[in-house]
């Protein structure tokens, strides 16, 4: 069963399984957990870019292709959304014709581009999307009668999926893990007030219908993704990372191959783009196809671990975590390097992308399979140590017996 | 009898008549080719002071464009580096250059005297380029030293060391944009008197002509000293074989040390030029400039620095023509520029490193 579900690709590391678990618990009971709204649109982000960093993963990670127009494809379908909703008026029928038209565009622009990488030497094709991916965006700031410009476009979603929909009355109970954690570190004596504390109502609205149909479908991409990765198809596309000319040698149309990843991801990434935009309910260009968002999706990547499809996960969910409090981190921190000229600035809130950037250079360097890399690695050596071990056990035993 | 006397007969001045020779020149000058169709094209859909004023603007962005672009093309050729992280080199360069003309010297640069002005202005591209080749030698050495040879992990690095480069400009100048007011003696613009003929009433900004100079002047003498001289023989060695200029005897290390510094440096005369040129700097002028040093290096065939002198000119006259046609499409149109020369030659308009 277990190992149907995971295509046969284990985690194979204890301490991340157990983050895996967490995670999982966490989005999965999500507006049960967090009564916050902050915390509840960080769940809702981590759900919709598990799914972009990981169909980035499957391009960079498994098949090392570098491309840097991601968020053009996830701005298309956001804007396919937000722009059918516009012009149609918010109804289900209006995201399906944005989602397709917006599929479609996908689909054509990356055969376009998956053609010209056959033409140019494979570096060329980083730099090339990175110049589309700008022209691109820049043709979004232009054209403001369509796009709304810098302004971007406010979604109005149907009202099924609002905040104003009660799918049933009456409220169901809640447990904040926020009040229960502080509740636990400053009273720990007085655990029953505790948990009574953290006890609250749940009123589900259309909100939360639109969080668990992104969770689902976040769920089911991943899935699909590690199925597909765990395939012969996935096989190849390692095959051509680790040698391109061989697995061309070995009768493999690597071209095809390459096309087809790149298809998968976009359109993957697409799909993300309009789950963004009715859970966001607002397309801008910095929130959709800004370069920095390039960047922290790269960032994502390959800090929790390229070509592991777990990495993605839990890239993304310790990228949103510091986004939102390394800041408040760092507060704590400032206090006490106060007074010492550069390093007190350094270490402002306002800087944590440094602190993120220094660690994305130390990972390429030094565990160049990130965070999913290391601790498999630390768990491999752990499991030899082990059988170095038994097997001295053993050696001694029949040492002894003899 | 030697071959050299013998004329091929394709050589030979045919009869076949112009559409052959244009042939020809198509394809054994494709960049000229293109910089006379792009030029010539414009002229007849603007009236010719117009088109005159657009192509020495066209030049001055071209020729700072050709400065910023000049450095990652060459690293790109000699090292097999490709530095993402270029554009933070093109801020740093307009930041360091800024910090002089605007508050060390500002007095200078204030002042309505020439020569008191060129007291600030040469300080602060030479303190531009100083701190750009500082910081230069320190990435060098940190960032790229360890990856050398392996492009994802070069792709991967230069981006992390880029954010870096951007965050601590953002600690030491602070996250708002910084106006640069241009010296007395480069404002204002160089008239022609009406009564030339055609081009009469014309006017040129000083600063472009400035720029067309400053930018034909490090043309020539990066020319001269990638043709002239030994380190220029080395380089070229170095871009066409690596292992050979080892074999030899020399310290490639130290060269490509040398190409990068040098290059970094060439980001930040760049960028400080193109501080003063604009006026107003922010730190994320790297990564839009960015942009265009890309398709500057993509058109003129990675490396090489012919090609990136006329890929730049190229894109600074498109910039410019179509920004005053329909000003909404310039970027577009640059991209555009950039794949259908792709599609025509994949290898850039004058290719000089094998796949």
């Amino acid at each position: 069963m277990l190992n149907t579900i995971f295509s046969g690709d284990f985690p194979r590391s204890r301490i991340l399984s157990v983050m895996l678990l967490a995670i999982f618990v966490m989005l999965a009971l999500g507006p049960f957990l967090f009564p916050s709204t902050r915390a509840f649109s960080t769940l809702g982000m981590i759900c919709i870019f598990i799914i972009v960093v990981a169909s980035y993963d499957v391009m960079l990670g498994y098949t090392h292709i570098v491309s840097f127009a991601h968020t053009m494809f996830f701005g298309i379908g956001a804007y396919g959304v937000a722009m059918a909703v516009t012009a149609m008026g918010n109804t289900f029928s209006a995201i399906l014709a944005g989602t397709l038209a917006a599929v479609a565009v996908t689909i054509v622009l990356s055969l376009l581009l998956g053609l010209l990488s056959l033409r140019v030497r494979a570096i060329f094709f980083a730099l090339v999307t990175l110049a589309v991916a700008f022209a691109f965006m820049t043709l979004v700031n232009q054209l403001y009668t369509v796009t709304g410009g810098e302004d971007g476009l406010r979604v109005r979603v149907p009202r099924e999926l609002g905040p104003a929909f009660r799918p049933f009355d009456g409220t169901l109970r809640g447990f904040s893990i926020t009040t229960f954690l502080s509740g636990l570190f400053t009273q720990p004596w007085n655990l029953g007030e505790v948990i009574r504390e953290a006890m609250f109502d749940v009123r589900i609205t259309g909100r939360d219908i639109m969080y668990y149909v992104t969770f689902a479908f976040s769920l089911t991409a991943f899935l699909l993704l590690l199925r597909m990765m765990n395939s012969p198809f996935g096989r190849v596309l390692q095959a051509i990372r680790e040698n391109e000319f061989r697995a061309e040698a070995l009768g493999y149309r690597t071209v095809y191959y390459r096309t087809a990843v790149v298809l998968v991801s976009t359109v993957l990434t697409t799909l993300a783009g309009v789950l963004f935009a009715l859970l966001n309910r607002y397309v801008n260009p910095e929130n959709t196809l800004n370069f920095e968002l390039m960047v922290f999706i790269l960032l994502m990547c390959v800090i929790g671990g390229m070509g592991t499809l777990y990495g993605a996960v839990i890239g993304v969910a310790l990228f949103m975590l510091a986004e939102n409090y390394l800041q408040d981190l760092l507060r704590v921190l400032g206090g006490y390097v106060e007074g010492i000229p550069l390093v007190e600035r350094l270490v402002g809130p306002e800087h944590w992308l440094f602190w993120f950037g220094l660690l994305f250079v130390l990972s390429v360097y030094f565990f160049p399979r990130g965070i999913v890399g290391l601790l498999r690695l630390c768990s491999a050596n752990g499991a030899r140590r082990r059988a170095f071990a038994a097997d001295e056990n053993a050696r001694e035993q029949r040492e002894s017996q003899a | 009898m030697s071959t050299q006397n013998q004329i091929p007969d394709e050589d030979r001045p045919s009869p076949a008549g112009w559409r052959v020779q244009l042939t020809r020149f198509r394809e054994q000058k494709p960049h000229l080719f293109l910089l006379l169709f792009m030029v010539l094209i414009p002229a007849f859909l603007m009236p010719p002071v117009t088109w005159l004023t657009l192509t020495i603007s066209g030049l001055a962005m071209g020729l700072m464009l050709f400065i910023m672009a000049s450095g990652m093309t060459l690293t790109f050729g000699l090292m097999g580096v490709l530095n993402l992280g270029h554009g933070a080199f093109i801020s740093l360069g307009a930041f360091a250059g800024a910090t002089v003309v605007a508050f060390w010297l500002g007095d200078y640069a204030g002042s309505s005297s020439m020569l008191v002005n060129m007291a600030a202005i040469i300080p602060a591209l030479v303190f531009a380029m100083a701190v750009a080749g500082l910081v230069g030698l320190v990435f060098e050495r940190l960032v790229i030293r360890p990856v050398y040879g392996d492009h994802l992990k070069q792709i991967l690095v230069t981006v992390g060391g880029s954010i870096i480069l951007m965050e601590l400009i953002h600690v030491i100048w602070g996250p708002n944009e910084i106006p640069v007011p241009r010296p007395d003696s480069l404002r204002g613009a160089v008239i022609v008197a009406d009564t030339v003929p055609l081009i009469g009433g014309m006017a040129v900004e000083k600063y472009r002509l400035v720029a067309v100079v400053l930018g034909l002047a490090v043309y020539g003498l990066m020319i001269w000293v990638i043709d002239r001289t030994r380190v220029g023989i080395l380089i070229r060695a170095g871009v066409e074989n690596t292992e050979m200029v080892e074999v030899q005897g020399y310290r490639i290390r130290l060269l490509f040390l040398a190409v990068f510094v040098a290059g970094s440096a060439l980001a930040g005369l760049g960028g400080a030029m193109w501080a003063m040129y604009q006026e107003i700097i922010t730190a994320h002028m790297g990564d839009t400039l960015m942009i265009s040093v890309i398709v500057v290096i993509i058109l003129g065939g990675l490396g090489s620095i012919r090609g990136c002198f006329y890929g730049a000119i190229l894109v600074g006259l498109i910039n410019l023509y179509v920004g005053y046609l329909e000003p909404r499409l310039a970027a577009v149109t640059t991209v555009g520029l950039m794949m259908a020369v792709l599609m025509w030659r994949p290898q850039g308009l004058i290719p000089v490193i094998k796949v």
